[in-house]
Parts: structure tokens; sequence; C-alpha cells
């Protein structure tokens, strides 16, 4: 098996594509901080990215069928490790979800559990033939997976648990889905959501009535939207220039190297910038769709959709609530925002991405 | 869903096609997002960031100075914060940090700020929370600026008056511009907030004294804290007023009226500057500075003393015998007596059925012109009345000035009444009966008269007919302030020599001939005058009430020297008694003119006579002193 990979087999529109995303976030990040205590973020976050191409190869070169296999004793490891969140965690913001570990930095656990998620979720559904795709196999899945989506959910975290989900219904999606079952859970959707909105937390609803009307209540839990609306609307066509967007620089934009750096680096690169991120993240995307089209088993296809379906995820609502048409949640921007766990995480699914790929022709 | 091949069972190229076309989608939907936001209209969003980062704040110009005669600085102003409170910022959760910090009641604060978000007022308005910080107070909004962003310090020059209210009626106050002002042409161009002269001569040249406020654009970040000024348009000061005032002749009125009601008026009847205007008890305008206080407001109202009213320019009372020199002036003129008139004053005399009492009980004996005068006698001006009649009492009385506003410089000037036939039948549809005449013929009955218009009728009738405006601000200084100023002319009237000979004769004798004024004799100093005694009620009203507010109000109007007068003084003692009570508080003042005067000759000569030595240092007086070391203090 290993004699056919070669290093023309690496792909290399992936790896660039998000070598150069990874960049501007470093540039972003060094911007927005420049003037506020984590002025050195932009070196750690250097610091991480080269940890995370070491975990990216790591990734590619095990064999992901061994992966994908030992997939459940992964998952079992890993609510271990979020019981330990619950356990042993340090709160930061009023959540739990940085376990403390001796030596390195604290590490976000779910981040991780992602990889793991895809892992699972494509060991089941790759051994599951259309016609075994039933209503009691993907109850089985989605109990499975419902303990992590908990766990994280009662952090709380629900962004990331919501993460979760978006793996497991690209699952179902390409195992076999079943029009009528969409109509049924559409259905039940429409008539759970009333109560979905009572069982909300008080910070969630806040979050919610501030994204549809962020003008109201401008000092209190819209303060975010608005900012992060003004930020990216005074940075015009062409941008305010790097180190130049007063949003940014005067810290006006809260989170504005972690969750919002899209909107500091919409405010300092402009329309303009933002076309060419969001060509490179849709770049990225088709590329490990791409993958997954060619992808040698079953198990390859939904590890390289699992991941695009994450990766859709992330960008999608981080994006989406820079521009206001999502609700405020604490998501990080895959490969831009600041942090060591959810880049991590991100270029471990592209390693396996990757993996797949170097794979294809084995079968 | 047959398209799959059977080598390749897994293939779900539809599903991951899907799943491209409905990313590419919702990406296409993100980017109209930033199309709306950066492209349709990002001027609304650079608007919007720009009122983020840039503040306006005011810069406050101070008030204009206000200078006595001689420079002397009797208004001035000290630097102090007040702390205004934006309200498109406000949030109700920090009030008590504000209230606590600020050392405002919170119960109070919490009311206001609830008017505040109910009233109509567009929203980005500043409002002054707090004048006259402590320093404290002002560390504190220093040191909150994160988490009080409502909250803004601004640099504002508060006026300092004079101690214990001296010349607090000629100065008058600030205050904030109020609802009815604001509507008022008068104020058209001020805002609310702003501070305006309220009375006085803060009032009647508010547009002068107030500069020009600046501005400042200042960078702030999203904790307030001020990066850097972006644009400075520096304050203009008001322009500083010099009056006709004179501090030394002030203070020494001021302190010879202590601790009674009444005014004193001292004009120069050569031109009409008002030297010295006096009302007392006084006030002191330093209350008012930064809002007056409710507890200090309501004192002021409930006051029997009534320490607002200006009573030099507004106590409208019955001037008594200091009213005799123009009917005696009238008598002569209109011929209905000769010079060598006489009348024999038994202590009273029967006019139209009734019997008027002369206010010596055993009457004056024969009595002509000039003893009538030195003596006050009621009988003969009773006679003078009788031949005179109202209407002739009246002409003369208001070609001398009373019945109408003298139109000094001040706001709310009364205008007293001089009675006439018309008047009567205007105000109470009824004829004059002529035993009225004979009341007013001493000074009494309907007849009113303010303290300033006494000062500019006798001045004027001693300067042979010629009465000029009582004014404050020299006319040197309305010319340069108003380009194109005039003064007014003077009023005149025709008064035969002989006649003012005979009249003058008389105020002479009534303080150097042992008079009725003999009080107000100044050795050296040529000094006329005439008591007045009035009556509040009548004499058998009073001796059955004794409240000592119905007291005879006690005048004396003096001018020195007797021809052509540099100076004459008004003096009102209310419930005085008896006018020669109120003499001496006109001689202090005429004797402090020429004691001052006599100072300045004397260090000129010196100068003059060596002229090697340094300039003498300027004329000194204990007044000015006190005003020094009270804005050194602060």
């Amino acid at each position: 098996m290993t004699g056919e990979r070669s290093w023309r087999d690496i792909d290399w529109t992936l790896l660039g594509t998000a070598f150069v995303i990874a960049t501007l976030g470093v540039l972003e990040i060094y911007s927005a901080t420049r003037a506020t205590p984590w002025h050195s973020a932009h070196l750690r976050q250097m610091i991480w990215i080269g940890i995370g191409l070491g975990l990216l190869w790591i990734c590619s070169s095990i064999d992901y069928h061994w992966l994908v296999g030992q997939s459940p004793l992964f998952y079992s490891a890993s609510i271990v490790a979020l019981c330990m969140v619950f356990a042993f965690g340090t709160t930061v913001n009023g959540a739990k979800r940085w376990l403390p570990l001796p030596g390195i930095p604290n590490l976000q656990v779910s981040e991780f559990v992602k990889v793991v998620i895809v892992l699972l979720v494509a060991r089941y559904f790759a051994g599951l033939s259309r016609e075994k795709v039933t209503i009691g196999a993907i109850a089985k899945i989605s109990a499975t997976v419902g303990v992590a989506v908990v766990l994280v959910k009662i952090q709380p975290d629900l962004s990331t648990s919501l993460s979760y989900v978006a793996i497991l219904c690209m699952g179902v999606f390409l195992a076999g889905l079943r029009w009528k079952w969409v109509a049924v859970g559409a259905a039940i959707l429409l008539l759970a959501a009333p109560l979905a909105w009572r069982s909300m937390e008080p910070y969630q609803k806040d979050r919610l009535t501030a994204f549809l009307e962020p003008e109201k209540d401008p000092r209190g839990k819209g303060y975010q939207s608005l900012q992060s609306k003004i930020a990216v609307g005074a940075g015009g066509v062409w941008g305010q220039g790097f180190e130049r967007g007063t949003q940014t620089q005067l810290r006006f934009l809260p989170e504005a190297h972690t969750d919002f750096i899209f909107a500091s680096y919409a405010e300092e690169a402009g329309f303009m910038g933002v076309v060419f991120v969001l060509s490179l993240y849709f770049v990225l995307l088709m590329k490990i769709v791409n993958n997954a089209q060619t992808a040698p088993d079953a198990a390859g296809m939904h590890v390289c959709m699992g991941a695009a379906a994450l990766l859709f995820f992330h960008v999608f609502v981080n994006i989406g609530m820079v521009v206001n048409k999502m609700p405020v949640t604490g998501i990080p921007l895959p490969l831009m925002s600041y942090g060591g766990s959810n880049l991590m995480s991100t270029f471990m699914l592209l390693g396996l991405v990757n993996n797949v790929r170097l794979r294809r022709f084995t079968n | 869903m047959s398209g799959y091949s059977e080598e390749r069972r897994y293939n779900r190229d539809v599903e991951t096609a899907i799943f491209q076309y409905v990313a590419a989608f919702l990406f296409l939907w993100l980017l109209t997002g930033f199309w709306q936001l950066q492209v349709q209209n990002p001027e609304i969003y650079e608007e919007r960031a720009a009122r983020n980062r840039v503040r306006a704040l005011p810069v406050l110009a101070p008030r204009g100075k206000l200078l006595d005669r001689d420079g002397r600085v009797l208004v001035d102003n000290w630097p102090s914060f007040k702390v205004m409170l934006s309200r498109d910022e406000l949030n109700l959760d920090s009030l008590p940090l504000i209230a606590e910090g600020l050392n405002i009641p919170y119960d109070r604060l919490r009311e206001r700020m609830e008017e505040l978000r109910d009233s109509a007022g567009p929203e980005y308005q500043q409002i002054i929370l707090k004048e006259s910080l402590t320093p404290t107070e002002v560390a504190f909004v220093d040191s909150h600026r994160a988490e009080l962003r409502e909250l803004e310090l601004v640099r504002s020059p508060r006026r300092l008056y004079p101690r214990e209210g001296r010349a607090a009626h000629v100065i008058g106050y600030v205050g904030e511009i109020s609802e009815s002002e604001l509507n008022a042409d008068e104020f058209a161009l001020y805002e609310t907030g702003a501070e305006i002269g309220k009375a006085g001569v803060e009032r009647e040249y508010n547009d002068s004294l107030t500069g020009t406020d600046g501005s400042r654009l200042v960078l702030v970040d999203s904790r307030s804290r001020r990066i850097r000024d972006l644009e400075l348009v520096e304050a203009n000061p008001g322009r500083a007023v010099r009056l006709t005032l004179d501090l030394d002749l002030q203070a020494v009125a001021e302190l010879a009226m202590d601790g009674r009601r009444g005014a004193v008026v001292a004009l120069n009847p050569r031109n009409g500057e008002v030297l010295a205007m006096v009302s007392s008890p006084r006030f002191d305008p330093n209350k008012f500075v930064g809002g007056i206080s409710a507890e200090d407001w309501m004192a002021l109202l409930d006051d029997p003393d009534n320490p607002l009213l200006n009573r030099s320019i507004q106590a409208q009372l019955a001037p008594g015998s200091i009213f005799k020199p123009i009917v005696a002036w009238a008598a002569l003129d209109s011929g209905v007596i000769d010079k060598n008139f006489q009348v024999h004053c038994g202590g009273g005399a029967t006019f139209f059925g009734r019997y008027f009492r002369c206010h010596k009980a055993g009457g004056h004996g024969w009595v002509n012109m000039e003893e009538a005068l030195k003596q006050s006698c009621d009988v003969f001006f009773y006679n003078l009345g009788k031949e005179l009649g109202i209407d002739q009492i009246a002409k003369y009385a208001e070609a001398a000035g009373l019945g109408s506003k003298t139109g000094i410089d001040l706001p709310h000037e009364e205008e007293g009444v001089v009675p006439s036939s018309r008047w009567k039948v205007r105000l109470f549809r009824d004829r004059w009966w002529p035993g009225e005449t004979i009341s007013v013929a001493i000074g009494q009955g309907a007849l009113t008269v303010t303290p300033i218009q006494v000062a500019q009728a006798i001045g004027g009738l001693a300067m042979g007919g010629v009465w000029y405006q009582p004014h404050l601000l020299p006319y040197g200084e309305m010319r340069e302030m108003r380009p194109g100023f005039e003064p007014s002319e003077p009023k005149r009237a025709h008064i035969d020599p002989r006649h003012l000979d005979m009249i003058l004769q008389g105020l002479w004798g009534v303080v150097n001939d042992g008079g009725t004024g003999s009080r107000a004799m100044i050795p050296g100093v040529e000094v006329c005058g005439k008591t007045g005694s009035a009556q509040r009620v009548s004499r058998k009203f009073a001796q059955n009430n004794d409240d000592p507010r119905l007291l005879d109000d006690a005048w004396f109007v003096g001018f020195a020297p007797c021809r052509e007068p540099e100076i004459v003084v008004t003096a009102l003692f209310e419930n005085g008694i008896h006018g020669s009570y109120a003499a001496p508080i006109a001689r202090d003042v005429i004797k402090a003119y020429y004691d001052k005067k006599a100072r300045i000759e004397w260090t000129r000569r010196q100068h003059d006579e060596a002229p090697g030595r340094p300039e003498p240092p300027p004329v000194q007086s204990p007044s000015l002193a006190s005003a020094e070391e009270e804005t050194a203090a602060r």
C-alpha cells in the first residue's frame, strides 16, 4: 500500500488554500491585538499552526481504515475526557470547556471530539448498506453521538454540540435519506419549536432576540452584532487598510481576534478581501467534496464529507453571525480565529481528508 | 435512485453534488450580506463607526468680566468641572454607582432619569447632571470612563460674584435658560442648557457678556479613553464690560444700609452715570451659579424683606416731602405764586372742608419758600397744591421724569404713579376731587416714585432743568460695544434761574442752616438736600397698629455742589420714621465721593511735583482688597 503513495498524491490545493487562510488569520490576529494585552497572540497562533501541520502529517500517514476501525475506542476515551472536563475543567466566561493538563496549555476537549465523531459516523454508515438504513439504525447512532452532544451542550457550548449534529446529519444524508422522514422531521421541528424556546437558557433567548433586533439594545446583548455590522460596513469595498480599522483598533468590536475575526478582517480588507477569503473557503470545501467523490470506499467518502459538513457548519454560522444572518454564538472560524484547539482539530480533519486522497487508488 | 454503478455501491455523487450546490448557494447568500453592508450603503456604517470613535466635547467660553468704573474686577470666573450625561448612552443599571460617586441622592437621580427617558427631546442631547464638581467627584468620573460611558466631564468656567452680595442687584445673576426663555426672541440664539443672565446687568448685557463656545473632537476607544484630539476650535471668551459703578461708593452705601431695608442711588446728574446703586437687604448671587438649590430659592421667596427686589428701581413708594422741590418749581414756574409768597402755618389748615395737619404740631408761623423747604412746612405746600391743581403738579412732575421709567439699562424697572385727573378717570372712572390734590402736594396720596426717579428728578432740577438718562454703562463703552450707538438726548425744561436760586437756597438751608437734613452736613462740601417722611398708611391706622412695617418711610435726596451738582444721592430707609434718619446715609456716600476725589487730586499733585518718582499706586480701597482676596481664595 505504502509504495503507491507519493508526494504528488498529496492534495496541494487543499493544503495551500488552508495555509493561505491561516496566514491571513495570523495577520489579522496581529492587527487586532497589537494594542491589547494579547498582543503576542499571532506568535502563539503560528506555533499552533506548526503543531497543526504536524498533526496533519500524522493524520495523513496512519491509514484511515485503521483510524475508522478504532473509532469506538477513541469515542469511549472522548466521553471519559468530556466527563473529566466536567469534573476538573476550568471555567471561562461561565462555560466549563477547557481541560487543564500539566505542562501544556489547556485544551478544549470538545474540539478534538469532532474528529472522533467524524470517524465514528464514517465507521457506522460505511458498514451499513442502503437497505439497512432504517429509523432504528439512525436512532442507534444518534443515541451514541447524543452522549457527546449532551455532555458538550451542558458545558454549556451549544454551537459545538450542534456541530456534532451537523456531522451526524451529513452521515444520515449520505447513508440514504428517505424524503418521508425529512417531511416528518420538519413537522416535528415545527411543533417542537415553541417547546425548545421555553427550555432555552435566558442568555440563549437574549442572543436570539438580539439577533432578530440588534439595534434595540445597543449596550446589551445586541451590542456584539451591532458592532460587528458597523465594523463590516465601515470596511466598504476596499477596506480601511491593515491595522487601520477603527472598530477593531479602538476595540469597539468585541472578540476581534477570536469569534469576530472575520468582522475585523472585513473592516480592514473590505468587500474585495471578503470575496477573496470566502472563495478560499469555498475552494477548500469543494476540494474536500472532490476527495469524497474520488474516495476508494464508503468509509473514506464518509470521513471526507463529515469533515466538509463540520467545516461548512463552522464557516457558515461564524460568518453568518458576522453579517447578522445568524445569531451570535461562540463559534470560531476555522483556520482564522485565534485558538489552538480549533486550529489543531481543523488540521487533523484536513489530514484525514488528505489521508483518503493518498489512498484513493489502493482499493 | 438507480444512478450508482455496481462496482461502486458506496457512490454518492448525487448527494455530494447536492451538498456542493447548497454550500455554493449559502456562500452566495452570505456574500449578499457583505454586499449590503459594504457596497450598497457603507456610509451608514462609516458614520456609525465615526460616532463610535469621535466624541464632540464643548469647550465652554467664559463670560465676560464685569469691572467697576476704575477697572476693578466686580465679577470674575473660576475654573470648574461639570458632568454631562448623554441620554442615548444612559443605562439605568448604573444609576446607583453614579448616585454614590457624584453624591446625588439616588431617589432624586432616578426620578430625574425616568422623567428624561419619558420626555420627548432628542436622544443625543446631553444634559447637565451636576455642576461645580469637587475634586473627588472629578476623579470618580475620570476613573469610571469605561463603565459609565454616559458621563462626560466638561470644563466649565463659573461665575464668581463678590462676597456678601456686593452690588448684587446691579450685577444680577446667571442661571440655566428656562423653557419660557427659550421661546423668547431675546434668547432665540441659545440652546437648552445654556447659561444666561437672569437679572441685572448679567441679563441686560447678556449678549456681549456671553462668549462663543468652541468645540473639541476627540478620538476615543471603546472604553471612552481619549486617544487624541482630532480638532480643536478655541472658545471665544465674552467681552469684559466696564460699568459706571464706583466700587468705593458702592461699598460705603452698602455699609450705610446694613441692617436696614431700603435703597441708595447715586448718580452723576451731569451725564446720568450711576455711581452706586444699593438695594437692601442683599442676596448672594453665588448661590445661583450652577442652579440654586430648592431650599435657597424658597428661602429667598419666603423672606418678608424680599431680598430679590431691586428697591432702587422697583420700590414704588410715596416720596413724602422730597417731592416738595418739584411742587415749588411748579408753583414758581407756572406763576401761581410770586417769589414773595408767604403763608402762616399754625400747625394745620382746612382745605375743601377737611383739616390737614402740618408735621409740626405748633406750626411754623409765617414762612416763605426758602423757609418752607428748610423746615418742610406742609401748610405752605398745601396752599401751593391748592393753587396749582393736580394737573399742573402732574405736568411738572412728569417733566422731571416721575411717573415713567427712567430707562436705566436694567430689566424690570417700575414706573411709579403721578396722579392726574386723566389718570383718575382712566383708572377709576371717576373725577378728581380737589381735596386729593392737597396730599399730593406734600408727596402723599396716590403719588409713588422709585428711588432712581427721585435721584434723576432732583439732580436734573438742580442742574437747571436737564435730566440725563441714568445708565450703568459708560457711553464710551457703549460705543465700543454697539457701533453707531448714540446716547439719548437729555430731557430739558425751562427753569427761571431766580426760581432755581430760591429752591436751591431752601435746599441748602435744609442741610446747612438748621433744617431737617442737618445730619447730611459735610464740612467743606456744599451739600444741599431734602428730607422726606412718607406715610405708608393713615396716621390713625398706624397709631392703632404697632406693626413696624407701617412706620413712615424715611427719604433723603442730597446733592453737591448746589449748582450743577456732580453727585446726587437718594437714600430710602423703609420704616425709618423720619427723613432725618436717611440723611446720614446720603451724607456717607457724598463724603466718600469727595474724599476719593481729594485723594486722587493729592496723589496727582504729588506726582506732578516730583515727576522722577515712580507712578503712585492706584487708589486702593477695602472693597477692592476684599474682592481680590475672594478671587484669590477660589
